[in-house]
């Protein structure tokens, strides 16, 4: 778990794979985050880069990157240079499209598509926002913003009164300390998003408690 | 209020001499009381960065390899080569270079590197400490300690200052890492507090309005001989600091003139590839139809 303040591993870290903290590193966190977020092994995944990434991506690694952290690397293995053979060995299937138009908000944002046979699929949007570090924006159609720093947990659920009260309730018992807490939704009465990020490790009992309330649908749990 | 908190140099100075302690010791001290973990857990995390750093030094000398954009590849293993007769430099200088080339060619080559403060400045800081290390009456104790320094220096400029070459150009990236290795060299040495302020100011000072202007935006060119010329300014700011220079300058003034100088610096010349070098005729694909031409 890492620490809100500016630590020595901050100045000398991350221990990664070159050549760009932003470009390489940052594109393996961003794609190992989406792989955690997803839970099943992707048949097929389609990556949309744009911005910087569009422009520059195959001479920084970033596709290599990309590829390496859904099939599970960290930034850190070596893996990820051969990581095309890697794909192909597990059979899944990679397509990139660059998006050299839309205009967006960060320079550094990537789409990430992850498909399985069974018919799971997942949407997330993501920004590299400089010395490896990443945020996540946007799962399917809810925005979001958690950057992976801390144990987060993503509750999906109907936006009904009460709900809230619950989680906390939860996390309270397991005497889990919540460091940032925040709540996205479609509209009023529909489908919602909170995400919790916390200061202590979130065993998996809380997330099947949380899981058995009524209007919860899906608990994911990310720890770095 | 935590007991080891600093932003300036001048409050950490102020902490040294408060608790007679060196820099590195009171950074060991901040992430202990900041980070609540045990000092020997903080060690043994370090010791995992330092046995990468020490890798990527040596491999490139003995395994060249090509780097993803192809413009490098090979040149520590040149230097390893050249006679002794011909290594001007000196032999622990030689070993910099050649270690600095190493880490540079790790890194464009999608090899694992610790990022010190920006993976395209990462070789500076290796470099020379472990090449002074080796040639010097160095323990590892004190190896260990030079690398919190140079983060305890590191800290500094991303509080006040900027590591990123996008925001200030390569000036920020190499010329941090050049401070914070001759502020390291300066503790090693067994240099006072001040001293290493001194080093780490006289450093970034030669590095002033050094420009971002990588060709083709890959990290090689001229990242690669950059990161030499980081870490043999920071042996020599080192060598003057120990001998009882001074910089007029101080640490902290230093720092944010080295942001603003940044500031100040057109786009072109921070990281977009489209001035510098990297708008060289020889090199830039772009420069005859393209954004080259523009400033023109």
């Amino acid at each position: 778990m890492k620490t809100s303040y500016t630590s020595i591993f901050d100045i000398l870290g991350p221990i990664m794979v070159g050549p760009s903290s932003s470009h390489t590193s940052g594109a393996a966190k961003m794609a190992w985050m989406a792989r955690q977020i997803f839970k099943h092994k992707p048949d097929k995944v389609t990556f949309t880069l744009y911005g910087s990434f569009a422009e520059t991506y195959k001479g920084h690694g970033s596709d290599r990157a990309l590829i390496g952290g859904i099939l599970g690397f960290r930034e850190y293995d070596l893996r990820i240079k051969n990581a095309y053979e890697e794909a192909a060995k597990e059979g899944v299937e990679i397509e990139f499209r660059e998006d050299h138009e839309t205009n967006m908000l960060h320079p550094n944002t990537i789409d990430i598509v992850q498909e399985d046979k069974n018919g799971n699929k997942l949407f997330i949007r993501g920004e590299s926002i400089g010395g490896g570090r990443v945020r996540i924006t946007k799962i399917n159609d809810i925005k979001v913003d958690f950057n992976g720093d801390y144990s987060t947990m993503i509750i999906a659920h109907r936006d009904k009164p009460g709900t809230i009260a619950y989680i906390t309730n939860c996390l309270a018992r397991y005497e889990i300390n919540i460091a940032y807490m925040k709540m996205f939704r479609e509209e009023r009465g529909e489908k919602a998003v909170v995400v919790i990020e916390t200061d202590n490790f979130i065993p998996d009992a809380l997330k099947v408690e949380i899981l058995a309330y009524e209007t919860v649908s899906r608990v994911e749990l990310i720890e770095l | 209020m935590k007991e080891y908190r600093f932003v300036t140099a001048k409050e950490l100075l102020g902490l040294c001499e408060k608790y007679d302690a060196d820099i590195s010791e009171i950074m060991l001290r901040k992430e202990v009381e900041y980070g609540e973990r045990s000092r020997q857990r903080v060690l043994d995390k370090l010791d995992e960065s330092i046995r990468v750093m020490d890798v990527a030094t040596k491999v490139s000398a003995m395994e060249p390899t090509k780097s993803m954009g192809g413009l490098i590849g090979g040149e520590s293993k040149k230097v390893n080569e050249l006679p002794e007769t011909k290594a001007i430099c000196g032999k622990t200088m030689h070993k910099a270079i050649m270690y600095a080339l190493s880490v540079s060619e790790v890194n464009a080559s999608m090899g694992v590197i610790v990022a010190a403060p920006t993976a395209g400045a990462a070789g500076v800081l290796p470099a020379a400490l472990f090449s002074v290390f080796e040639d010097f009456d160095v323990d590892m104790d004190t190896l260990r300690k030079a690398f919190i320094n140079a983060s305890a220096i590191g800290y500094l400029i991303v509080k006040r200052g900027s590591v990123s070459g996008a925001e200030a150009g390569c000036q920020a990236e190499v010329g941090s890492a050049s401070a914070m290795t001759a502020s390291a060299l300066t503790e090693m040495m067994g240099g006072t507090p001040e001293q290493c302020c001194h080093a780490a100011s006289i450093a970034l000072s030669n590095l002033l309005g050094l420009v971002c202007d990588p060709i083709r935006g890959l990290v090689e060119v001229p990242c690669q001989t950059r990161n030499v010329i980081g870490t043999t300014g920071a042996m020599a700011a080192a060598e003057m600091a120990l001998s009882g220079i001074t910089s007029p300058v101080p640490l902290d003034e230093m720092i944010t003139i080295m942001r603003d100088v940044g500031r100040s610096m057109p786009a072109s010349l921070r990281e977009t590839g489209l001035g510098g070098c990297a708008a060289a005729p020889s090199v830039c694909e772009n420069c005859q139809k393209g954004r080259g031409d523009k400033d023109e």
